[in-house]
């Protein structure tokens, strides 16, 4: 059981990794974060991640380049990933800063990742 | 004996006030500013004594031989009088250039009179000419001011109802968005279209947006750039983004502009991108029977 006070949580539904980042995340977090999910998509064998960032309200360059990075390191462990829930400003924001997360793969929601990663049975 | 230029002003006014306003009055007429066509007699003289009373008014308390500081407390009144002079006279269609000659044709009359006044003394005559010039120029760049910003109000609320009017994001089927886009696409309505278009993602739960560009004008790098933008954030969201409406002229334009679309998709006609987003959200369009060809 992740802990509360933690500001992004890992949950495994079938061989899918479900990220959920909340809004008060911090840099130091966002590391951490990155290690936990490396380890898990090993440990698990999981085929698929997906990062939903509905709760995330504001980002900066930071932040986009570790959801880049998030991305391309699952990408190498060999999870596709989604990230999901993106707000309008968010979106702005990110495509203002030229982050426009060129390989990750992006959708509306989480249950239509779902559906993607069902449609090419990786979940 | 030199009398102060305010005070002369002042005298000629008071005592005098009916013949100046008669000899106002006889000029515009004579330079063809009088607009009979459009105001009685009545009226306009009612409008030419409201000035001059308020600049009368506006004497007493200020001395003219110092800069002519229109936008001041002691001439309110006066700037009152202009406005709504103005404002009447626009509003009937009186062109910015009569309005000003409006004005002027106080010059002459004035200067008439007061060489009348005072023949004995040029020093004075002279002092008082050129001050009462000077405010009489104030009074008519104030009327052009006005002008301007009466115009550049109804340009910026133009402006906004027209970029209200010019952004409508339109649902064409379940999860299928367009928003046709006309006009110029500058940086201010870019924003705005990508705004709506991704809060109308949110709200239609929608997968693939037409962005139609047929009724753009121009395609430079900036709109192109603009475009693209679009295109990146829609997919941040999630959906994917169609730019439809791209002719023959615009794609040679685009491509000798050195425009790289990337992975957005495109198509020439807003008809050929219906028919990819059906196919992208899993429906198709068949013929319901073969007899109606």
């Amino acid at each position: 059981m992740t802990p509360v006070s933690e500001a992004a949580s890992i949950y495994s539904v079938d061989k899918v990794l479900l990220v959920a980042i909340r809004d008060n995340i911090t840099d130091t977090d966002i590391i951490n974060l990155q290690e936990d999910l490396s380890e898990r998509i090993v440990n698990e064998a999981a085929r698929g991640v997906v990062i939903d960032i509905a709760a995330l309200e504001i980002v900066d360059t930071f932040v986009g380049r570790i959801l880049a990075q998030l991305s391309s390191i699952s990408r190498l462990l060999a999870a596709e990933t989604y990230i999901v829930g993106m707000r309008p400003a968010v979106a702005m924001t990110l495509v203002e800063l030229g982050m426009d997360l060129p390989g990750s793969k992006t959708a509306l929601s989480l249950s239509h990742a779902l559906r993607s990663l069902k449609a090419k049975g990786l979940a | 004996m030199t009398v102060a230029p305010t005070t002369e002003l002042s005298r000629l006014l008071r005592e005098d006030f009916d013949g100046v306003l008669d000899a106002w009055f006889a000029t515009q007429k004579r330079e063809g500013v009088r607009r009979p066509d459009l105001f009685s007699d009545r009226e306009s003289r009612r409008q030419l004594s409201d000035l001059l009373r308020a600049f009368a008014e506006a004497l007493n308390r200020i001395d003219i031989s110092e800069p002519v500081d229109i936008d001041a407390d002691v001439w309110s009144e006066l700037r009152l009088a202009l406005s709504e002079i103005t404002l009447v006279r626009t509003e009937r269609g009186v062109a910015p250039w009569e309005m000003t000659a409006f004005m002027l044709a106080l010059k002459q009359p004035v200067f008439e009179k007061l060489s009348e006044n005072l023949s004995g003394t040029p020093d004075t005559l002279l002092a008082v000419a050129s001050d009462f010039g000077r405010v009489v120029d104030a009074f008519a760049m104030h009327i052009n001011e006005y002008f301007i910003a009466e115009r550049d109000e109804i340009i910026e609320r133009q402006r906004a109802e027209m970029m209200e009017l010019s952004t409508p994001v339109v649902q064409l089927w379940e999860r299928v968005l367009t928003i046709p886009l006309i006009g110029t696409l500058d940086s201010m309505r870019a924003q705005e279209v990508m705004e709506n278009l991704l809060n109308s993602i949110v709200e239609h739960s929608a997968e693939v947006v037409i962005v139609d560009i047929t009724g753009v004008r121009v395609v430079d790098t900036q709109v192109a750039q603009h475009l693209l933008r679009t295109a990146a954030a829609v997919r941040l969201m999630g959906a994917e983004a169609i730019i439809s409406g791209i002719s023959p002229k615009i794609a040679q334009t685009m491509v000798e502009l050195g425009v790289d679309v990337g992975e957005v998709t495109t198509r020439p006609s807003i008809r050929a991108a219906l028919a990819e987003a059906f196919r992208r959200v899993g429906f198709q369009i068949s013929r319901i029977d073969d007899t109606r060809v």
